[in-house]
């Protein structure tokens, strides 16, 4: 029950971020993401709760709840851009197309055989739902910007799945992905940056203008 | 119990006599409650019947370009509003009318009500009565999928399809199991029942600003009786509209059809002062955003439905 609240709000926030018009709102959506993330990893682990399991799930709470909201909002705000998401599909299309992929990866939960019931029915369909709002947000967002949290969100996918399947997860594989996507945040910050001070802009739509 | 069984064949007259009554008070409280915020005394409670009194004594001017639409719209509005209230419970009572299947009717005896307003606009052959006309019809069709789709969860989640039944079934127990969808339902409503009544953020009842007016002006050239039907209609829906919100919020199911009820009604005066308390701390949205917050509340309507489904 407590779980399947979570993960409804996790529903929620990805058809925030796919209706949201400002970047701010955006990336705050993305930092509550990844704390409510956190706080499912405590809840399904909640009977045997190692300190493995809290050094996970308090390590992505701090760095998916703050620091990446931070480093990004910094990159915001170095880059001057506008703080208009500029999407090439409508907030209203995008919802539509969020409601049909909820019900696609409903139906593809269902169908999926796995070796191991995850905790709640829902725990696959929505991790496979913020994959597929991530790759949504990477393909028809204009500003490079909201294709880093795109990739955020796609990593939350993930991250819900392994916490929902895997019951020891190893404690390695864990603190090395969130480092991974520690490295790919700081490093996209610093890029965007550069880019919007090449181009006085990080509108990726012009990149295909880009000649040799 | 003798007496609850006496008295049960009674609560469905008495149901729809509550409703003819006390629908123009709603509007009251919701004056009051605005004029509270704002620090004015404001129009007395009972403002709407006195206007109800007054404009039924009056005579009704006619535009020689109306035809007979233009004098039928407020009569079958009224009609549709009225039949729809006999479908709607209070609370967990049994609605006057209920079979399987009415909550679709319900959906649709509102859209009569609309449509047949928004034909008498457009009957004025006013170009500014065609605007507003337009922006209903607009936002009203991405509410209804909203409202139906909402209701199709609560039916879905008890296996009912009359909303009698569907109502008497919302204890606390279906909160306690499945609080989350009906939650979303209830977020639906919410943003369906501020739309269908013209209330703010999606319109403004006090403006009378042609750039942003949406149901005020098509209702401009109506006067006398007509206006009159017209406005009681507008109190009838809120009271619709506010019963399915206010019989989700309050899962009060004692049996005791005094407290179910009263419960109910406790619940839709509340509810009135809430839309007071958005109408004074919040402004209009800009029209282009109200189709997204539409589309918004259906997209939660689906979710709740597709949890329902679970």
């Amino acid at each position: 029950m407590n779980t399947d609240i979570i993960l409804i709000l996790l529903v929620l926030t990805n058809l925030r971020l796919l209706g949201a018009g400002r970047l701010g709102a955006s990336v705050r959506t993305v930092a509550v993401q990844g704390v409510l993330l956190g706080v499912l990893a405590l809840l399904t682990h909640h009977d045997n709760l190692t300190v493995a399991v809290l050094l996970v799930a308090l390590s992505g709470m701090i760095l998916k709840g703050v620091v990446f909201p931070w480093l990004l909002f910094r990159a915001l705000r170095e880059a001057e851009v506008e703080r208009e998401v500029e999407p090439f599909v409508g907030p209203i299309l995008s919802l539509l197309a969020g409601v049909a992929a909820l019900s696609g990866s409903l139906w593809l939960a269902r169908r999926l055989p796995l070796p191991e019931s995850p905790g709640s029915s829902l725990l696959v369909a929505v991790a496979l739902f913020s994959i597929l709002v991530g790759l949504f947000l990477i393909i028809t967002r204009k500003k490079a910007i909201s294709q880093v949290l795109g990739f955020l969100v796609m990593e939350n996918g993930i991250y819900a799945f392994g916490v929902g399947l895997v019951l020891e997860s190893p404690l390695l594989v864990e603190l090395s992905v969130l480092l991974d996507v520690f490295v790919a945040v700081f490093v996209m910050g610093i890029i965007i940056f550069h880019i919007s001070r090449e181009f006085d802009h990080i509108d990726t739509h012009e990149l295909t203008n880009l000649k040799d | 119990m003798n007496f609850i069984s006496f008295i049960q064949p009674l609560l469905a007259p008495l149901q729809a006599g509550l409703a003819l009554m006390l629908s123009p008070l709603l509007l009251g409280v919701i004056n009051r409650t605005k004029a509270a915020f704002a620090g004015r005394n404001g129009q007395p409670v009972l403002q709407l019947y006195f206007d109800l009194w007054k404009l039924l004594h009056k005579g009704a001017v006619y535009s020689r370009t109306t035809t007979w639409v233009f004098r039928a719209g407020p009569i079958i509005g009224l009609a549709a509003v009225l039949l729809a209230t006999m479908f709607v419970p209070l609370g967990g009572l049994r609605s006057t009318v209920s079979f399987t299947g009415d909550l679709v009717l319900l959906a649709y005896l509102l859209g009569l009500m609309r449509f047949f307003t928004v034909l008498a606009a457009l009957d004025t052959g006013s170009s500014f009565e065609g605007m507003g006309a337009s922006r209903e019809v607009a936002f009203s069709a991405l509410a209804e999928p909203a409202l139906l789709l909402g209701l199709a969860a609560l039916a879905r989640q008890s296996g009912s399809l009359s909303l009698s039944s569907i109502y008497s079934s919302l204890s606390f127990d279906a909160w306690l199991e499945a609080g989350p969808m009906l939650a979303l339902v209830v977020a639906v409503l919410m943003v369906v029942f501020l739309a269908e009544n013209a209330r703010i953020p999606v319109d403004d009842p006090n403006t009378h600003l042609e750039l942003t007016m949406i149901h005020e002006v098509m209702v401009l050239d109506h006067s006398g009786p007509d206006f009159a039907f017209i406005l009681y209609g507008a109190a009838l829906k809120l009271w619709v509209l506010g019963a399915l919100l206010a019989g989700l919020i309050i899962p009060i199911r004692t049996g005791n059809p005094w407290l179910d009820g009263g419960a109910c009604l406790m619940g839709m005066f509340v509810i009135a002062m809430i839309v007071g308390i958005v109408e004074s701390s919040m402004a209009r949205l800009r029209l282009l955003c109200v189709p997204q917050l539409l589309v918004g509340a259906g997209a939660l309507a689906v979710v709740a439905l597709i949890l329902s489904l679970r």
